[in-house]
């Protein structure tokens, strides 16, 4: 497993994307891999995998990201990817307030199963669909009021409170302008301790996972049987 | 239940009850099909026997079968426009009457080029004989000039009348508005020429290609019942027709799959469209747990464990809606290559493999390059379709960049259990990922495993392959092959008049076909070339017929269906190509075709 990675396994962090379908995981690394936007990005089935390159002042970082599908027949899977994780990027839409909660289970999760050292963010996308004025729109507010349309749902306060408290790293994004993307895997990249990128984790490193509810999925997908089927070869 | 009244030739002959007599019919009119929809009702004579008024496809199958002659006696007709409904003997097939209008002319002509197919030919070159004495010279020499004529270019404006608004088939019905009052979008949604939709027994609606499940519920709840009523007096509803619009039921477990079409395909081809839809289903979910669901809770919403998986329904039924080769003839397409070429890439494939593989594919331009299988297991065409159909139909893994790491199900491997699929699209560097998806020339490596835990496996068995492909020169071959697309017509069979063919080779479960460009490429031609070809192949597909060949001469089109053991071909032409120059232009193609045999097709492929 390792040995196919980057030849610079100390330079290089593996990145998990959580959250809720449709908060915006996928458009955000879309945002920072190739700078792009699209309006009407298709759910991710299962997960999608990426490289890109973060230049720090004293290092090249290369995240490895898994861009999981927020779905929850997917849910099962998500051990998979954030096992071996050195970092996670929990996701919220900041316009929708069950994001929230389920970006709290994932912290949870994550706590309790992933490394010990992972370093978590937590980030409420679609700021640009609020009037804030660090988005640059709040000109047209008051008179308009509903009609310019401010659609947060989630206070900056109250996500900010809970991310103190659980240690996490805290931004507000939009994926669609831009604002705060490339800050926030800076942000992660800087927080990596510098041990954590030395130390490489080989397939042995895959500690027993408990895979939360859906033990039904897993059991069928399971190499068991297919392979049973499959590779008599 | 079912049409065999409604078609509008009745009307035809309500109306030309109360007009002049018919003029004498004039050769011009086969060039000029221009003419306005009045002389419909200047034939009476023709909605009052119809059987004369089409190729040969009637005649042809009527010698054959026994006891259905009269069912048969309207196929035709549909044919003629390419709207037909199933042939099926009883099936109501008059549904069309509306497009068995045709002049003297067209009829003489086909009964007379029908003749010598009566009897069952062995060789296609057995059409010939007898075809040339029954012509006049001034016959042949109008056909020799006229042959040129591209097929539906002489469509008449109300045959084709159907299909305007084609462009507008796959538009969503809009959200309730100002300008969108629930009676323009429910009146939109009755337009659309093609419907599919899926609930459950017990009523609950899980699916429907247009409009929000909420427009739609009271239309699902008739459907529903009317399915439910026959389900308990046990005699389960397999389709009816309501004016020119056929209904196909495919029941499966605790799932009706309902089909509602105004395209003509026959209940064979539509209930394959269903079973495709039904395999989605299975593939997002596996047998098992779509069992326990509806055991566990008949009243189960579906919606949501099938979450996402709505896109690619929607694709797969487009891609039936807009007229699918591959789908139609239960086959795959594969990128022609040099015999070496493919056997250096299977090799290179080969070498490469690791022991978690189960499939590996190549695919480039969503036409299969090279394929390598254990032994004991060949890849099944409906899991590829939906492989195919989820990577470049569907446009979300695509667009997404990188590389991908796909539970799904393939049913017809297993249907119990989930597999892993690694894909890599070569091609989506970040420049270029616009263009690429819209040039539709990307090349897919595709890795099946059994083991979830194998994606970095297999991502370092395509990093070997890649180096292995382009050591040789070898991924520029395929790219090269790729961005070059179909071989044109004239490359095949030089000075043909046949404007487009399918061949499907039936061992191999694959088919080739020429480029659609020019006369095929947009979408309207491109249904219209598609319905024949469903006409074509229901046909002689049709139960109780022994028929071989088929050669039909419509108004707008000639065409050829040829079957044997080995394969399955299909042609069409200009309307006024002859016999001969259609058999002509087969058996090119048929020499092409068996030339090229190891370039167009994928034969046995890379086995381990
Ligand atoms: N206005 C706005 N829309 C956004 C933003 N980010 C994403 N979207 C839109 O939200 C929808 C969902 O985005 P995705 O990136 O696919 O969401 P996802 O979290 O990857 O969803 P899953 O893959 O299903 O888990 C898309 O239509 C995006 O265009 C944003 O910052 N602002
Ligand atoms: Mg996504």
């Amino acid at each position: 497993m390792a040995d196919s990675n980057a030849p610079k396994p100390s330079s290089s962090v593996k990145l998990v994307l959580l959250g809720e379908a449709a908060v915006g995981k996928s458009s955000l690394v879309l945002r920072f891999v190739n700078n792009d936007f699209q309006e009407n990005k298709e759910p991710t089935i299962g997960a999608a995998f990426l490289t890109q390159k973060c230049n720090l002042p004293t290092r090249t970082i290369k995240f490895e990201i898994w861009d999981t599908a927020g779905q929850e027949r997917f849910a099962s899977l998500a051990p998979m990817y954030y096992r071996n994780a050195q970092a996670a990027l929990v996701v919220y839409d900041l316009t929708k307030p069950t994001s929230l909660i389920k970006a709290k289970h994932w912290v949870a999760e994550l706590q309790r199963q992933a490394s010990p050292g992972i370093v978590i963010a937590l980030v409420g996308n679609k700021l640009d669909l609020t009037n804030d004025s660090e988005s640059g729109q709040a000109e047209s507010e008051g008179a308009d009021g509903e009609e310019s349309g401010d659609a947060r749902k989630i206070s900056t306060e109250e996500a900010k409170t809970y991310a103190e408290e659980e240690g996490l790293l805290f931004f507000e994004t939009s994926a669609k302008t831009g604002h705060n993307v490339s800050e926030v895997f800076t942000a992660i990249a800087n927080a990596i301790p510098e041990t954590s990128l030395k130390s490489t984790r080989g397939p042995g490193a895959s500690s027993a996972v408990n895979r939360g509810g859906d033990e039904q999925r897993v059991n069928l997908n399971g190499p068991r049987e297919a392979a049973k089927e499959g590779c008599a070869c | 239940m079912s049409a065999e009244n409604v078609g509008s030739s009745g009307d035809a002959a309500a109306l030309g009850g109360e007009r002049p007599p018919p003029l004498p019919p004039r050769p011009s009119q086969i060039q000029s099909k221009s003419s306005p929809s009045t002389i419909v009702p200047e034939r009476p004579n023709l909605s009052s026997k119809p059987t004369t008024a089409i190729s040969s496809m009637n005649i042809q199958t009527l010698s054959f079968p026994d006891g259905s002659r009269g069912t048969f006696s309207t196929a035709g007709g549909e044919n003629n426009n390419s709207q037909g409904t199933e042939q099926t003997p009883g099936a109501g097939a008059a549904s069309m009457g509306f497009n068995s209008i045709s002049n003297d002319i067209d009829e003489s002509m086909s009964i007379m080029s029908l003749a010598p197919t009566l009897r069952p030919p062995g060789d296609l070159e057995s059409l010939l004989v007898g075809d040339m004495s029954k012509k006049s010279p001034a016959w042949m020499l109008l056909h020799s000039q006229s042959a040129a004529v591209q097929p539906f270019e002489t469509t008449r404006a109300e045959e084709g009348a159907i299909l305007t608004d084609f462009a507008r088939e796959f538009d969503d019905i809009p959200e309730p508005s100002e300008t969108w009052s629930d009676d323009a979008r429910l009146k939109l949604w009755k337009s659309k020429l093609k419907h599919f939709m899926i609930l459950s027994s017990a009523g609950k609606p899980i699916y429907s290609r247009y409009g929000d499940l909420e427009m739609i519920n009271s239309s699902m709840g008739v459907v529903q019942t009317i399915i439910s009523f026959y389900q308990g007096a046990k005699n389960p509803l397999l389709g009816f027709y309501a004016a020119n619009t056929r209904f196909v039921i495919v029941t499966q477990g605790p799932l009706y799959l309902v089909a509602i079409s105004k395209l003509g395909e026959s209940d064979y081809q539509l209930r394959a469209q269903l079973d495709a839809l039904y395999m989605q289903i299975l593939s997002t979910l596996t047998l098992p747990t779509l069992t326990n669901i509806f055991a566990n809770r008949p009243s189960t919403d579906l919606r949501k464990p099938l979450q996402g998986t709505e896109s690619l329904l929607s694709s797969l039924a487009d891609s039936f809606t807009r007229g699918s080769p591959s789908a139609l003839l239960g086959a795959l397409e594969c990128l022609r290559l040099r015999k070496s070429h493919r056997h250096a890439i299977n090799n290179a494939f080969l070498k490469t493999k690791t022991d978690k593989l189960l499939y590996g594919l190549i695919v480039a331009g969503g036409r299969l390059v090279s394929v390598i299988r254990p032994r004991r297991h060949s890849l099944h065409p409906s899991d590829l379709q939906l492989i195919f159909n989820m990577l470049f139909e569907s446009g979300g893994v695509k667009a997404g960049g990188g590389e991908n790491w796909i539970p799904l199900c393939l049913p017809a491997f297993n249907n119990r259990g989930y597999l892993y699929m690694y894909v890599s699209f070569l091609d989506v560097d970040p420049e270029s990922e616009r263009d690429m998806s819209a040039a539709g020339e990307e090349i897919a490596i595709i890795l099946i495993s059994p083991d979830k835990e194998s994606f970095f496996d297999l991502q370092h068995m395509r990093d070997d392959v890649v180096t292995e492909l382009k050591k040789r020169g070898h991924l520029d071959i395929i790219k090269t092959a790729a961005k070059q697309g179909r071989p044109k017509m004239n490359e095949i069979a030089p000075g043909t008049h046949v404007s487009h063919f399918l061949f499907k080779s039936r061992a191999n479960v694959q088919f080739c076909m020429p480029s659609l460009h020019p006369t095929f490429s947009n979408l309207i031609s491109h249904r219209r070339l598609m319905s024949l070809y469903h006409n074509l192949h229901s046909t002689i597909h049709a139960k109780h017929t022994h028929v071989k060949v088929l050669h039909c001469v419509g108004e707008d089109t000639t065409s050829l269906a040829w079957i044997t053991p080995i394969f399955e071909f299909y042609c069409v032409a200009g309307p006024n190509a002859s016999r001969t120059v259609m058999t002509q232009g087969a058996n090119k193609i048929m020499q092409w075709a068996k030339r090229e045999e190891e370039r167009l097709f994928i034969i046995g492929g890379g086995v381990f």
